[in-house]
């Protein structure tokens, strides 16, 4: 069974993430066009980076009343997996799939460089081929990855492993100078309560092959891959 | 046909003469109307033939000197097309580039301005079928410590990452330099670059009588109506209110333009494609059937507008943005539209080709144009009178050995790490996405951008825009060339060929002999520089009238050049990245002359004169092919040209870049020359101890000068007998400048 690239209008990650999926990891991918409602053929799902419908309004909101997202809704609940890079993040976020909410950089510009993340949950299924405390090397490219949640669900969130990935500098100390948007907590990733829904800012499919300067990104696929192959529980 | 019905019927033959002088054209051009006509122009079709007339899209003032450049290379097979142009990379692959000028918008309006800059270069590379996988832009403005250079470089850094990262696009490469020439009007050129195979190249000729001209993407409103023939093709005056005739840009729909403009041309229905820009419909449709030698007739009427109430010719001479004219084979329409709907983009038959060569323009019914095709797109072409500026006698005159060596090396070092045309540009290109599409192997920051090309590994392509406008300025012959040899420099030093050039030329009023001698000597310097090292010309822009009530921006030629890597995995990088690495530095050393036009004249003297450094074609072209076999042979993984701020900041940038420190001895006792000249022909380059000797047999064998300077190592810069500092303190006056003053 292959895995979908939901492609919005205006998701502009979607020839990336199928590129390392098919080529890298040599999967089994097909796209999903935003208007589909019918995604049972699949076993898993990635919605990529970009402008969904140009985020105008706001990253996601629009996004999150295409057709697709109750097929995606469904997978969720099934218990398949679900990523959402970036862009992809921030429509999970806006369809109640994760918890939180997005708001713009703190220095209230795009930002594109490449980051630290610290794997804080290494029996995730997205992370299973990384250790905790390992610190993976990723870019970022975004305007809005200031994430927020409120006290009582940050509590729920570390309470529970949900937090997976946070900002760090490069000999792993969850710091503030090495966030890079003034998200709370330094919050690069996190999952859902059943942990089969994944939302994180970093661009795993932008360093997945070494002649892009890092490949820590390809450990993400691998391990949704592995927990594909090895049916393991989510 | 004798008169045609004039819609807007009120005119008397005075008012329309003079409506045509404000739209720009000229009595002459004018009088040349009415005779090629043989009878009054409608008001349409003024307003058609003074935005193709006018030198933004008709280049009359500068056609007979473009002539000069070379089109063609003998090394590369190449592709020049009216919207872009390109070489082929293997026999089925094709890249293609084009760099355009946004200058005045962006004075008016940076934000917008210096977003549809980029929707409009963007534009120029898909409707040829080609994908755009990365762009650049070369920036100026006024001195940094004036408020309103930081208005217009925050809003044009805004604007082109607003636009440039959602629709995907890497921006990979770019300059930004400072002068108070810039201060009333700033440059923003814009190029993209895009990659498509040989089989689903689009043309921009329209051919086949009855075939349908189709209508897509955005709607057409009143926004930037005028804007090439009125605000692009005049100088700047004093207290003008031109905000109007810029537009605005949408980045969503052209991103959905893009994919549906690539899937139309894929699925093979598409006969000729173009983009809207300057003149919208006017340009379009008088171009493309120009070019097929055929006619068009168009139904106004179809049009999707965006507000009611616009006249014929308010139609013609939009500027809206995200939309594309289509020729379509036969009985395509509905395929077409399919697609161009999927996107939710409209698309709409507005007409067809027709075999008689006019431009039948109809509104409800009525003809409101009927010209020919091929006479609105012939613009008179001008040879302007062209003097010597007054100001070169004592610019020339001047000689730097005349004025007092300073001595404190390194506190001059820090001063020219803090000039802004030297300090780190990290804060302008962090805002612009320059990872998506996963090509970029070397990032901005760095002499060129690499990009692999997923299409053909192990290929890969090498991408640069230069331009040193203060060199052009002392000897605009001179500093085309120096700019066209930088640029080529700065392709070899991460081990790609030059193959191609795309140049945008800004330049003041044509109309005044002073600046159009710039000009002519620019073009003649870049015509024979591009034939020296076998590159070609293969799209381009001019930009005149960059001037205000201060007088003309220094004359900016800027060079966008592509080269090609073989295989993408041997480039160098300008990081200093291994301990005990040999500095050898490839190329002469700099002596006294290399001064001249330096940054260090401007920045420790306060000078601006002299001549630029001389460049000898011969030992430029040897260092090139030196360096490039040697990153090529995998012996050379670091390497960086040195220019503006002479050697001792390349090895600065070096230093930082790997995070590590240098001893260097220079062969002779340094001097401001030897430290901060700007000799061309010169590349720095580290070699791993067990690679020296193979490394300089090499360098022997190709018969380039060289110099053992040093050692990487320690956390220290160290210039023996010149200066002592630390590359963490160097680092973090090199970083700070433009986060700090853009934080004011």
């Amino acid at each position: 069974m292959p895995i979908g690239v939901v492609i919005f209008p205006g998701t502009n990650c979607d020839q990336d993430t199928f590129h390392v999926l098919k080529e890298v990891l040599e999967q089994d991918v097909r796209y999903v066009w935003h208007a589909e409602t019918d995604l049972q053929d699949l076993n898993a799902v990635v919605l990529p980076g970009g402008f969904a419908h140009g985020d105008y309004l706001r990253a996601g909101a629009i996004a999150r009343f295409s057709p697709v997202m109750d097929a995606v809704r469904q997978m969720a609940e099934a218990g398949k997996p679900v990523l959402g890079i970036c862009n992809g993040f921030q429509v999970l976020l806006e369809a109640g799939l994760l918890p939180g909410a997005m708001r713009r950089n703190e220095g209230q510009r795009f930002v594109c460089q490449f980051v630290h993340v610290r794997v804080e949950n290494g029996d995730s299924p997205f992370l299973r081929a990384c250790l905790r405390g390992q610190v993976l090397r990723m870019p970022v490219a975004h305007g809005e990855g200031n994430y927020y949640a409120d006290p009582e669900t940050l509590a729920g969130l570390n309470a529970s492993g949900r937090i997976l990935l946070r900002y760090c500098t490069p000999d792993g100390t969850v710091d503030p100078v090495a966030n890079p948007n003034g998200s709370v907590e330094n919050i690069a990733g996190i999952c859902s309560a059943a942990g089969n829904v994944m939302g994180l800012m970093p661009h795993p499919e932008r360093c997945s092959e070494m002649i892009l300067g890092s490949t820590d990104g390809r450990l993400l696929f691998e391990s949704v891959v592995r927990s594909l192959t090895e049916r393991r529980p989510l | 046909m004798a008169t045609v019905p004039e819609s807007q019927a009120t005119l008397t033959l005075e008012q329309l003469r003079q409506l045509a002088y404000e739209w720009g054209l000229t009595p002459a051009e004018y009088d040349r109307i009415l005779a090629g006509l043989g009878r009054q122009p409608t008001v349409t079709e003024v307003a058609m033939f003074s935005v193709e007339w006018c030198e933004h899209c008709g280049y009359p003032k500068s056609r007979n000197l473009l002539a000069l450049l070379p089109r063609e290379s003998p090394r590369v097979r190449t592709l020049v097309g009216s919207d872009s142009g390109g070489c082929y990379v293997a026999d089925d692959l094709a890249v293609l580039f084009k760099v355009e000028s946004h200058n005045h918008p962006s004075q008016v309006e940076p934000y917008q301005g210096a977003a549809t800059g980029v929707g409009g270069i963007i534009r120029d590379i898909f409707t040829c079928g080609a994908r755009p996988i990365a762009s650049g832009n070369s920036l100026r403005f006024g001195p940094l410590e004036e408020p309103h250079a930081r208005y217009l470089l925050d809003g044009v850094v805004r604007g082109i990452g607003g636009y440039g990262n959602c629709i995907g696009v890497p921006t990979v490469c770019g300059e930004v330099w400072f002068h108070p020439s810039y201060r009333s009007n700033c440059l923003v050129n814009a190029m993209a670059v895009g990659v498509a195979r040989a089989d689903q190249l689009i043309s921009s000729v329209a051919a086949g009588p009855g075939n349908p001209v189709i209508y897509v993407g955005a709607r057409t409103g009143r926004d930037g109506i005028g804007g090439c023939s009125v605000l692009a093709s005049h100088e700047f005056g004093e207290g003008e209110e031109k905000r109007p005739t810029v537009q605005i840009g949408d980045p969503f729909t052209e991103k959905s333009l893009i994919e549906a403009c690539l899937e139309a041309a894929a699925s093979g229905h598409v006969v000729a494609m173009k983009d809207m820009g300057a003149a919208g419909v006017t340009c379009t449709t008088s171009e493309m059937a120009a070019a097929g030698d055929v006619g068009m007739r168009i139904e106004l009427q179809r049009i999707p507008r965006r507000e009611a109430g616009m006249e014929p010719w308010e139609v013609m001479m939009s500027e809206s943005q995200e939309r594309m004219l289509l020729v379509g084979g036969k009985e395509s329409e509905q395929e077409l539209i399919r697609i161009f709907q999927k996107w939710g983009l409209n698309a709409v038959v507005i007409g067809e080709v027709t075999d008689d060569g006019m431009l039948t323009i109809l509104d409800h019914g009525r003809t409101v144009a009927h010209v020919s095709a091929a006479f609105l797109t012939s613009p008179p072409r001008y040879d302007m009178p062209a003097e010597e500026p007054a100001y070169l006698a004592r610019t020339r005159a001047f000689d730097p050995a005349s004025l007092p060596e300073r001595e404190d090396y390194g506190a001059v070092l820090r001063q020219l790490l803090a000039s802004p045309n030297i300090a780190s540009k990290r804060w302008v290109w962090e805002q612009y996405d320059h990872t998506v599409q996963t090509n970029t192997v070397v990032l901005p920051g760095g002499d060129a951008a690499v990009l692999r090309l997923k299409e053909r590994p192990p290929f890969g392509i090498a991408i640069t825009m230069d331009g040193n406008s203060r060199y052009v300025y002392l000897d605009p012959y001179e500093g085309a060339r120096l700019a066209v040899a930088e640029a080529a420099r700065n392709l070899a030093a991460v081990g790609a060929e030059p193959a191609i050039v795309t140049d945008g030329l800004n330049f003041g009023s044509p109309d005044k002999p002073d600046r159009y001698w710039q000009f002519r000597e620019a073009v003649r310097g870049l015509a024979d520089a591009c034939r020296a090292l076998d590159v070609a010309v293969v799209s381009g822009n001019v930009s005149f009238y960059n001037e205000s009530p201060e007088g003309p921006i220094h004359p900016t030629p800027i060079i966008g050049m592509l080269g090609v890597l073989p295989d993408v995995r041997c480039h160098a990088t300008v990081a200093f990245n291994q301990d005990r690495a040999k500095i050898l530095l490839v190329g002469g050393a700099a002596d006294a002359s290399s001064l001249g036009g330096s940054e260090y004249l401007a920045v420790t003297h306060g000078v601006e004169a002299g001549r630029p450094p001389r460049l000898d074609m011969d030992c430029e072209r040897q260092v090139q092919v030196a360096v490039r076999r040697l990153i090529r042979a995998g012996l050379v993984a670091t390497a960086h040209d040195c220019s503006d701020g002479g050697l001792a900041v390349a090895l600065t940038e070096c230093c930082i870049a790997g995070g590590r420190g240098a001893h260097v001895r220079l062969p002779h006792q340094p001097n401001a020359a030897a430290l901060f000249g700007e000799a061309p022909s010169r590349i720095l380059i580290a070699v791993e101890p067990d690679q020296e000797a193979a490394v300089i047999a090499a360098l022997a064998e190709e018969g380039a000068p060289f110099a053992l300077l040093g050692e990487v190592g320690g956390d220290r810069l160290v210039i023996e007998g010149a200066l002592d500092l630390s590359v963490a303190e160097l680092e973090t006056t090199w970083e700070s400048i433009i986060p700090r003053a853009m934080s004011r």
